[in-house]
Formats: C-alpha cells, sequence, structure tokens
C-alpha cells in the first residue's frame, strides 16, 4: 500500500510546491517595503494612490459592460439556435471559438487596422473597440457556459409547455428560461470578468487607462507595490472563481478554462 | 477433491461484513450460478475468485492450488463484466488476442486462436471492427471470446446480460450455456434475474446479506426451498401464516379453515403459528366437487382482483386477513371469476411448503 | 433582447405569415452575427487579406516572403520553441499531477483543493503572474536570496536568468499546468475500472495495462491537450511582455510593438505576420479537434 501511493505523493507535493512558492514569495516580497520590518506598507502605498482607484473602476466598469452586452448577445442566440434554427449551431460555434483561433494581440492589431480611421479618432471610440473586444473575448466562455446550461433544461420542451400554457414569448423568456440558465449565465459572467480584470494586451494597445496597463507601469516606477498589486490580483480572481465553483455546485454549465495571457 | 473449492470465505469492509461463511465445492466442467439481490455478497465472491477481493479469511483453491492471495493477473481466470469491458482503442481482433499477447505468444498462434475464437461466437467477420462499432450484444459476445481467449481453468460470468434488451438476453443466454457445454468449462454466472439462474444452471447458490441461503439443483431450489427468503426470492409466491392443529398428523388452520400438509410438521406445538409457502401455479379454483380427490385441501374466500395477463389468468382471493394469489390457464370459453365472487380453492397437500415458525 | 422579441412576433402563432414562416427564423440570431462580424470575423478578415497586398494596393506576394526574414524567422522559431517546451512540461507535469489526484488513491480532498486551485491558476496570467516571478526568481527574489544566502549558489552567476528563455519556460508553465490539470483530470476520471480489471484477468502486468490500453485510450487527450496548451502560450503576449519589458523576442512581441510604432516600418509585412500566427493557431485548433473527436468515437459505446 505505501509502496503504491509512493509516486502520487511524489507528484502532488512537487506541483503544490510549483503553485504556491510564486505565491508566497510575492506575499513575501510585498510585506518588506519598510526596512527591516514586514509591514502592509507596499498595500498601504497601492491604496494611496489615486491611479489605482481609477484605473480599477475603468476596469470594473468595462468589465460589467462587457458581460451585460456579451449576455445580451449569446443568450437569445444559443436560445434562438436551440430552438428554431439548429443548423446554424456549428456555425455559432465556429465563430464563438474563433477568439480562440486569433490570439488577443493579432485581434486587436486586426482592429486598430480597420478603425483606425474610424472609431479610434475618439475617445469613446477607442473606448468602445475595448469593449468590443472584451466582449469577443468572453464568447467562447459564454457561449459554452450558457449553451451547456440550455442544453441540460431541454429548451425546445419548456418552452412548448410554456406556450402550451398560454405564455408569451416576454414570459417564457424572462419567467421561464432565464431563471433556468441563471447559475449558467452567473458562472460566464465571472469569468468573463476574471478575464477582463487582469487583461494587459489589448488595454495597452489600444492606450487605454485599464488596470493591467497601471500595474505593468507601477513596475518600472515602484519596487514592492507591483508585489503587492500581483497578491491582490490573485485575491481578486481567487474570489471570482471561487464564486464560479460555489454557484456551480452540481449546476451545468461550468466552464472554468482560460484567461488572458 | 472440487475443482474450485473455497472454504469458510469470509469479507469483511470497513464497517459491514460483505460475505461470510462461504462454502462451496464446484466440479470440474459445472455451471454454477450465484442468485440473490444486490448488495447479496455474490459479485463480492466472484471478484474474489478474480481475485480484485482479497478475503478476510478462508481460502480459495483451483485445481488444487490455493490461490487466495494471488494476484488477478496469474490465476488463469477468465472474466465477462456486465459493462463489456472491451477495451475501446483495440479491434475486436485485438480485444481478444490481448490475453495472448500481454503473454507473448507467438503472432500466428494469437491470430488462430482469434480466428476460433470468433467462429465460436458466431462473430467470424467482426475481427477488424471496433467496440463502438457494435451493438451491446455483439459486445458482450466478444468479450466472451476475450475471457475464452486464454483457455482459463475458470470462466467467470458477472451479470453478462442485464445491460441488454430481453430479447438479447434470451438468446444470447442460451449461447453462453451450449458453448460452456461444448467447451466444458467451469463456470460461475452471477445474476439477480432469477429466471437467467433457473434455466442456465447446474447448481445454483442463492445467497442474501452475505451468507449462503441454499445450494442446489434449479428443481430443488424452486420445488423444496428450505429458506423462507429462497421461497420468495426464487419464483413468486403465497406465504400464508397459519397456525398449528396437530403436528404430527401435518393438520394446520388458516383463518379458521383446515387444511393438511404431506408430512408432519415437526416440533411444534398446537396452536403455534407457522409460515405456509403455496407456488401459485398449483392452486386452482375448485370447480367440480368431485372429480377431485378428497385429500385435497380447500380454502373458500372472496375474490379480491381479477388480472387478465393473456395466457394465464391471475386471481387474487382473500380469506380473512390474508390473501393467495395463483394463476389459472386462460380459457376463452371459460369465463374468468369476478371481483367479490365468493369461490373454493384447492392444492394437494404436497404443495403446503412448510417454512418454520412464523 | 428586443431583436429577438421583434423578430419572435412574426412568427408568433395567429400573425398572419407573409412569407413562408421558416424564412425569418434567422432573424432571431442576427445581431450576434453582425456583432461579430463588425468585431472580430472582419478585422481577422482585413488582416488576411492585406497581407497580400502592397501599400498601393496592388496584390503582392512581398509580404509573406518577408516572413523569412532571419529576424522574424527567429521569433516565430523561439514562439514555437517556447509553446513547445512549455506545452510539453506543463502536459507531462499536468498529466502525472492530474493522475496523482484522481486514480493515484490520494485522500479526496487534495484532488478537490487541488482542481479549485487549477480553476484559479490558469486563470493567473499576464502582468501579475509576471510580478509574482519576479518576487520568486528575479534577482531579489526569494528563491534566489535563499539560495545565494542559505546555500551559496548564485542562480543568475549559474547562468539562469528570468528574462530569457528558460525563465519565460518556469512562468509560462504556470498557466499550462493547471489548464492540464482540469483537462486530464476528467479524462483519467473516464479510465473505466472494468478496463484495468479486465487487463490485469487476461494476465497483463501494471505496465502491459498502460502500455496497450491506458495510455493508447488517453493518447487523444493527452496530445489534444498538449497542442491546446501550445497555442494558449503561442497566443501569449501579456506575460511575456510584462516580464521582459517588451524585449522578448517573440511574435507576439514582435506585433505589438509593430502596432504602437510600426516597428518593422511596413504595415503589410505586420499583417503577414499576424497572419501567420493565425495560421499556426489554426493548425493547433484543427488537430485539437481532430483528436478529440477521435477520442469522443472510441467512449461512445
Amino acid at each position: 500500500m505505501r509502496k503504491r501511493h509512493f509516486w502520487p505523493w511524489v507528484w502532488v507535493v512537487l506541483g503544490l510546491l510549483y503553485f504556491f512558492v510564486p505565491l508566497i514569495a510575492t506575499f513575501d516580497f510585498s510585506l518588506r517595503a519598510r526596512k527591516g520590518v514586514l509591514s502592509f506598507d507596499a498595500y498601504a502605498n497601492v491604496f494611496d494612490d489615486t491611479f489605482f482607484y481609477q484605473s480599477f473602476t475603468f476596469s470594473l466598469q468595462a468589465a460589467l459592460l462587457t458581460i451585460v452586452i456579451s449576455a445580451l448577445l449569446i443568450v437569445p442566440t444559443v436560445y434562438w439556435v436551440q430552438l428554431r434554427v439548429p443548423r446554424l449551431r456549428p456555425v455559432v460555434e465556429f465563430v464563438t471559438l474563433l477568439p480562440f483561433v486569433v490570439p488577443a494581440v493579432v485581434l486587436v492589431f486586426g482592429l486598430i487596422r480597420t478603425y483606425s480611421s474610424t472609431l479610434l479618432n475618439s475617445r469613446a471610440g477607442g473606448y468602445s473597440l475595448l469593449v468590443a473586444s472584451y466582449v469577443v473575448l468572453s464568447f467562447p466562455y459564454m457561449y459554452r457556459a450558457i449553451d451547456t446550461g440550455l442544453r441540460a433544461i431541454d429548451v425546445r420542451t419548456l418552452t412548448e409547455a410554456a406556450q402550451s400554457l398560454g405564455a408569451s414569448w416576454a414570459t417564457i423568456l424572462l419567467r421561464v428560461i432565464f431563471p433556468n440558465v441563471r447559475i449558467a449565465l452567473l458562472s460566464g459572467a465571472f469569468l468573463s470578468f476574471a478575464i477582463v480584470m487582469g487583461e494587459y494586451t489589448i488595454a495597452s494597445l489600444l492606450a487605454q487607462p485599464a488596470f493591467g496597463p497601471y500595474m505593468n507601469l507601477k513596475a518600472s516606477s515602484a519596487v514592492y507595490e507591483p508585489s503587492a498589486l500581483a497578491i491582490l490580483s490573485f485575491g481578486l480572481t481567487w474570489g471570482t472563481v471561487a464564486l464560479i465553483q460555489f454557484l456551480g455546485r452540481g449546476a451545468p454549465g461550468q466552464t472554468q478554462l482560460g484567461g488572458v495571457r | 477433491m472440487a475443482f474450485l473449492d473455497l472454504k469458510n470465505v469470509r469479507k469483511g469492509f470497513a464497517q459491514s461484513v460483505a460475505v461470510e461463511n462461504f462454502n462451496l465445492e464446484v466440479e470440474r466442467g459445472e455451471f454454477i450460478s450465484f442468485l440473490g439481490p444486490s448488495g447479496c455478497g455474490k459479485t463480492t465472491t466472484l471478484r474474489m475468485i478474480a481475485g480484485f477481493e482479497t478475503p478476510t479469511s478462508g481460502t480459495i483453491r483451483i485445481n488444487g492450488a490455493d490461490v487466495t492471495g494471488m494476484p488477478p493477473n496469474r490465476r488463469n481466470v477468465g472474466m465477462v463484466f456486465q459493462s463489456y469491458a472491451l477495451f475501446p482503442n483495440m479491434t475486436v481482433a485485438d480485444n481478444i488476442g490481448f490475453g495472448l499477447k500481454v503473454a507473448r505468444k507467438p503472432a500466428g498462434e494469437i491470430a488462430a486462436r482469434v480466428e476460433e475464437m470468433l467462429r465460436t461466437v458466431h462473430l467470424p467477420e467482426f475481427g477488424a471492427r471496433y467496440p463502438y462499432q457494435l451493438s451491446g450484444g455483439q459486445q458482450q459476445r466478444v468479450a466472451l471470446a476475450r475471457a475464452l481467449a486464454i483457455q482459463p481453468q475458470v470462466l467467470l460470468l458477472d451479470e453478462p446480460l442485464s445491460a441488454l434488451d430481453a430479447k438479447i438476453r434470451v438468446s444470447l443466454r442460451n449461447e453462453i450455456r451450449s458453448i460452456q457445454r461444448q467447451l466444458g468449462i467451469t463456470t460461475i454466472y452471477v445474476t439477480h434475474d432469477q429466471e437467467e439462474a433457473l434455466s442456465l444452471s447446474d447448481r445454483i447458490v442463492v445467497m442474501s446479506n452475505g451468507r449462503i441461503e441454499q445450494i442446489g439443483t434449479p428443481f430443488e431450489i424452486y420445488n423444496f426451498p428450505t429458506t423462507r427468503f429462497v421461497a420468495s426470492f426464487v419464483g413468486t409466491l403465497n406465504v400464508l401464516s397459519a397456525h398449528v392443529a396437530s403436528a404430527a398428523e401435518g393438520r394446520l388452520t388458516i383463518d379458521g379453515q383446515e387444511i393438511r400438509a404431506s408430512k408432519p410438521l415437526g416440533d411444534v406445538g398446537a396452536g403455534q403459528p407457522i409460515n405456509l409457502a403455496l407456488r401459485p401455479e398449483i392452486i386452482s379454483i375448485d370447480g367440480a366437487a368431485d372429480s377431485v380427490p378428497n385429500s385435497t385441501n380447500r380454502l373458500a374466500g372472496t375474490v379480491e382482483d381479477v388480472m387478465f395477463l393473456g395466457p394465464t389468468v391471475r386471481v387474487r382471493v382473500r380469506f380473512g386477513e390474508q390473501a393467495l394469489q395463483f394463476d389459472e390457464v386462460n380459457n376463452p370459453h371459460l369465463n374468468p371469476p369476478a371481483r367479490g365472487q365468493q369461490i373454493t380453492v384447492s392444492f394437494p397437500p404436497e404443495a403446503c411448503l412448510i417454512l418454520g415458525n412464523a | 433582447m428586443s431583436q429577438l422579441v421583434q423578430a419572435d412576433t412574426r412568427d408568433a402563432p395567429g400573425m398572419p405569415a407573409a412569407a413562408p414562416r421558416r424564412s425569418w427564423a434567422w432573424l432571431g440570431v442576427l445581431p450576434f452575427f453582425l456583432f461579430a462580424l463588425a468585431f472580430l470575423l472582419l478585422p481577422a478578415a482585413s488582416i488576411a487579406i492585406n497581407s497580400f497586398f502592397d501599400e498601393a494596393g496592388n496584390f503582392t506576394l512581398a509580404n509573406i516572403a518577408g516572413l523569412a526574414q532571419p529576424f522574424i524567422l527567429n521569433s516565430y522559431i523561439s514562439s514555437i520553441r517556447l509553446s513547445f517546451v512549455t506545452a510539453l512540461a506543463g502536459g507531462i507535469f499536468g498529466f502525472l499531477v492530474a493522475y496523482a489526484v484522481t486514480i493515484g488513491g490520494l485522500p479526496g480532498f487534495l484532488r478537490a483543493f487541488l482542481l479549485t486551485f487549477s480553476g484559479i491558476a490558469s486563470n493567473f496570467a499576464g502582468v501579475p503572474l509576471a510580478f509574482a516571478f519576479i518576487s520568486t526568481l528575479g534577482r531579489l527574489g526569494l528563491i534566489t536570496v535563499l539560495l545565494r544566502s542559505g546555500l551559496g549558489v548564485d542562480l543568475y552567476r549559474l547562468g539562469f536568468n528570468l528574462y530569457s528563455f528558460w525563465g519565460l519556460t518556469l512562468t509560462y508553465t504556470y498557466f499550462q499546468l493547471p489548464l492540464m490539470i482540469l483537462i486530464m483530470a476528467p479524462a483519467l476520471d473516464g479510465l473505466k475500472r472494468e478496463w484495468r480489471e479486465a487487463s490485469e484477468n487476461l494476465g497483463a502486468t501494471n505496465w502491459q495495462y498502460w502500455r496497450y490500453v491506458a495510455l493508447p485510450i488517453l493518447l487523444p487527450s493527452l496530445l489534444g491537450t498538449t497542442i491546446l496548451l501550445f497555442g494558449n502560450a503561442f497566443g501569449a503576449q501579456a506575460t511575456a511582455y510584462a516580464l521582459t519589458g517588451g524585449q522578448g523576442n517573440l511574435v507576439t512581441i514582435l506585433i505589438s510593438a509593430q502596432i504602437s510604432g510600426d516597428a518593422l516600418h511596413n504595415p503589410g509585412l505586420g499583417n503577414a505576420l499576424a497572419l501567420g500566427m493565425v495560421f499556426v493557431m489554426i493548425v493547433c485548433i484543427g488537430a485539437y479537434t481532430w483528436l478529440q473527436r477521435k477520442t469522443a468515437r472510441w467512449l461512445r459505446s
């Protein structure tokens, strides 16, 4: 018995070390802002920085907008595809998987090339391009979450049952379909949230004052604060993923892969 | 000495006992079924013979050799699983030849053996296919061929038919039996289906709660169950509680009506409660009073329910607190009894199975 | 949602159908496709098309041919090398960890903990991840300092550099490993106990079971996931950018330099560079999908 479990233990311990040593090191580093003693000075400095709040709320706003737009685009589309135009399913699936094929840096390159003389000429235009590309990035996660969520409840039968009871389309969507995919929707939304909050590539190339570029900028001007930011950022991801898993206990439509590298 | 010999086998898990006091001697070439409800220990016992579980105590011998602690890959025991367990990445031929391949047999010998096995299970053209291209029945035949290809000393089948359709179940059942006869291989067959056990086996081991209830031929098990569990699990059975009138004369009363058994009731005093079992097929409606011998038992009661089943009509008759169910052969020229009708049913004294004290 | 409701009314029972009913159903998915067209398909198509035109608008293959310049070729090679090594490292290591927590017979809480943590770690990338590794293995990082003061081993004098290839490899593996664990754990759970038992029953040793049964069954998902990891690393930009300060010689970094300052001094070449990335990704995803189907087919029965 002992011998059989030797190697599994070795792999797990190695894995845990690899996962946790950088976190511990970062945390340790973030506490060394004051010479000779451990302190939370670096965190205090971060929270004192107005740019921290500005960039954080900027990204928060962009994330919420992304989630709302993505949900408004994806939920009706998935519902409609399952119910009425199943032959379009492969096409929709293909489009939602495209963001995997087109790396973020390529996507933003294409967007800039396409809209350099139109949308990018205004502040609002740059912001809407940012949100639009985040919506595109969220497609694979949103689609997969909602598609599995809807598939699990047999939309067609539910819709027909509601119709036979005399429900209108608005009632069906709001009272029957939406409550049943709420968890799937939330897990897709939180995942999109986690992706957008730390996103760097697109925001920096579109020159948007988002949280990702702020963190990177901080690296060149401060020593300990970046570590504190990394810990805060990890905490944010942890909280978001914990929420997804808490919501998704046993429910269909969870996805938890991904992120922006 | 028996070919397969289990002595005092016991298997305990952390909190519970799965198998206890299991003793069985199987002769070479015998077909034995382990019959019982789920959780009765029959599969655990089979897995101990295969080597997937180690008995807590007791010994298992195959052909004289003690295999109790031997790892499964050295036992040369073939096993067929309920879920087929074919290797999905291999063709049918590779599946069947797997045991020979890992034993490093020459390729030519493997190919010949695989051909032979495919013919045995009537799938001669299927060697190049993959499991996912086969129906459930075909997959299970391949699994059987795979288990037989290594020429095992004992063949173990763990509910091999329970995942299949009713029709295929019956035909494959007959095929398994004919292949087993043809090869003369010692076989243990685990099932919860009494019809399978009765139709296939040389002997049946009826199990319940980790213990053997009764070992016997299908004829013995069905007609002369020794415990109340066997009587009720094998076939459908009416169990009535009766009171002893005279143990020596075999007389007893049900709901105040006296009947007799063919044998003395043993050491029980008059007035004591006793369990009486009656097979439904042996009871009939007492139509013409003079056509049956006088010794026949009669019970008068009220028809409570009538169910038309096609070849038979199932009737339930109530006597006071208790009810009795029996089957009448369907006769289109006679009307079946009606609900609420007063009738008398009859059965011979030999049909009375005494199951001991209630 | 308003678009959908509008489209619905055309089909609602009782409405006079002017045209054949079915012909309007696709309208329900129109908003989605319009959005995808504007912000995904059009930009992608513009890259593909502009790769074949010069600044004057004439068809040319010069942009594609320009990819053969040594510094561009080198950036592709180091991107591919980095992606390949991290996919392999994350793949093998991740498989072993996934094996340990699924069928390795370890306590159940480890499995729950490691899978949850992998969900987090696979999302922990980009700038903060770079910071974490700088704090660990940078010149002032915890491990670097501990090794130097404790054991007298100076990593940097031994030739290690976090901002070099192997430093990037170590950092990238942080998001590769958990992705592998997350995808392989269900695949390993899918190995039926009966397969092992059947194989033992037929006389196979543990090694023969892995060699002939378990690994071949897992191979498509192992390969497929490794390819996915490859693409995952290949498209990554933020982590490398934050770690190397934009000095790394990777395709993604070259493209971002081209965007922010036309570093190539040739817009057409930039398009071709991006197209090349998409091409590599298409090959990856195609291979992944093919392998995925193969496994699904096997496991259907």
